[in-house]
């Protein structure tokens, strides 16, 4: 489970996160949505561990995985080693762990991480993060700059995942009918605060989200 | 002709020396965006370490491979001060290793005077294709051969080394899988150390070292390691072959002085190129 209590993250006098409590429970999925600049990925990143709470608490069961903005993949390396090099924290090196899968991957394999398409580094950034044998999966942008068919692709694999395997998810996104189809909750955070939270059913046909993120409400 | 090739294989020897110099500075540069202006301390602390051993008594062998080690440390401490305080920046720590050079100058001129001290190498030289080759210069060569390919080994089949080539690719995706990428830096200032240790024990026998002979060595490495642009290891070492042979071509045909100032000269020259090609490349990607 994921469990942030009255989080503050601030960067020197700017602060990015006011205040922010939220609850991801054991095998849950769970969407974060809101617009650019709002504090998604400074929430991704403490999570992780990379950035240190200004104040309040931060709290997640077993081995915390990020999929990070942007991939962030090694393009020097090849697919292979950006695998093995994913399980740093479980000292699992073989990708065959991940090859069964995302048999794409095995393809892959040998070449460089930074010729592929946006679409297969994104499966190979979410190999990656599988490489560490998670428990908690932050998936920041899964769909960002992606085509469709990809995207759909990806969100399939982590439905099942997270429906056959229980890994809890938080999937932050700007693509709200992704969101939607994929999670039965959702918060929203807009400049650092949550403005409100709720299951996806009733949040959809709030006229505030639905003309901020769907573009009108969903027919 | 036979005086050409003589110089050709002299040449390979000293361009080899600073070719370990120099790997030493892009290991550093690539882990962890520093420029290690200590670097040729590495090699005057290994090369003052070995004269030392060798004059007690210690066999060769040891003394070599124990003045090497104390090089590795002396480069683990020179990261420590530079980059052991979370949040410097490549500049200060720059700055530092500048600190930490003139420091060295300090403790060595305290733990072995300021007179130059030589060790002594394979005696003797072998004949090849007319020409006499000082069999140390064959030792250096042979060496840095062996020192290259383990270095390849090293970043191309071991997961450690490719973790060092992640800090590299990208610091923020090494700490997202967990890699603590200050320990790596301070990892790569250990091999920059260790390298330029084994170039301060290969060429102590042929030219005398002193305290401040760090000057000629991080002059030469540095103008190889920018040839390769501070990253690129194979450039770099064909840039330090160049260099080494271009020097000892100068010297050899009578402008024996003047060694430092050829080295001088083609670094002004390949950082000039170096410099406008970025701008250019910048220029390109906006």
């Amino acid at each position: 489970m994921i469990d942030v209590k009255d989080l503050v993250v601030s960067y020197g006098t700017a602060t990015a996160l006011e205040h922010v409590t939220l609850t991801v429970r054991r095998g849950e999925m769970v969407a974060l949505l809101g617009p650019n600049g709002a504090g998604k990925s400074t929430l991704a990143n403490t999570l992780a561990g990379l950035l240190k709470p200004s104040s309040g608490t931060v709290h997640a069961d077993g081995r915390v995985a990020l999929i990070p903005e942007g991939r962030q993949l090694f393009p020097d390396l090849t697919v292979a080693d950006n695998l093995a090099l994913g399980g740093w924290r479980s000292g699992q090196r073989d990708p065959a762990l991940v090859y069964d899968l995302l048999p794409r991957l095995a393809e892959l394999a040998g070449r460089r991480a930074g010729v592929l398409s946006g679409g297969e580094q994104q499966m190979v950034a979410f190999g990656r993060a599988m490489m560490s044998r998670p428990d908690v999966l932050v998936v920041d942008e899964l769909s960002l700059g992606l085509a469709p068919t990809v995207t759909a692709d990806l969100a399939a694999h982590l439905a099942a995942l997270n429906a056959e395997q229980g890994l809890t998810v938080l999937l932050i996104e700007q693509n709200a009918r992704l969101a939607f189809e994929l999670c039965r909750r959702a918060y929203v955070l807009e400049s650092g605060r949550l403005v409100t939270e709720g299951e996806c059913a009733v949040l959809a046909d709030d006229p505030r989200v639905a003309s901020a993120y769907l573009g009108g409400a969903i027919t | 002709m036979s005086a050409f090739l003589t110089y050709l294989l002299n040449g390979l020897a000293v361009g080899c020396a600073i070719a370990l110099i120099a790997s030493g500075l892009v290991a550093i540069h690539r882990v962890t965006g520093v420029v290690n202006f200590a670097q040729g301390t590495f090699a005057v602390v290994a090369g003052l370490c070995t004269s030392s051993l060798l004059g007690l008594g210690f066999p060769h062998g040891l003394s070599e491979l124990a003045a090497v080690l104390a090089a590795a440390v002396a480069g683990l401490l020179t990261g420590l001060a530079a980059i052991g305080r979370r949040g410097t920046t490549p500049l200060s720590a720059l700055i530092v290793t500048l600190g930490a050079g003139v420091l060295a100058y300090a403790v060595e001129i305290v733990l072995w005077g300021d007179q130059p001290r030589s060790a002594p190498g394979l005696a003797g030289s072998v004949t090849v294709a007319g020409a006499r080759i000082q069999t140390q210069h064959l030792l250096v060569i042979g060496v840095t051969a062996a020192t290259f390919v383990l270095l390849a080994l090293f970043f191309g089949r071991t997961y450690l080394g490719k973790a060092l080539t992640a800090c590299a690719s990208n610091p923020y995706a090494a700490r997202v899988v967990g890699i603590d990428v200050r320990k790596m830096g301070l990892l790569a200032f250990a091999l920059g150390g260790l390298l330029g240790g084994i170039a301060g024990v290969l060429v102590t026998p042929l030219r005398p070292i002193s305290f401040d002979t760090d000057v000629t060595l991080i002059v030469n490495g540095f103008a190889a390691a920018v040839f390769g642009a501070l990253t690129r290891p194979v450039i770099t070492l064909i840039g330090a072959l160049l260099l080494g042979v271009a020097e000892t071509m100068a010297a050899g045909y009578g402008y024996g002085s003047h060694q430092l100032e050829v080295a001088l000269g083609l670094m002004l020259v390949v950082m000039i190129v170096q410099a406008s090609r970025r701008s250019a490349i910048s220029l390109e990607s906006t």
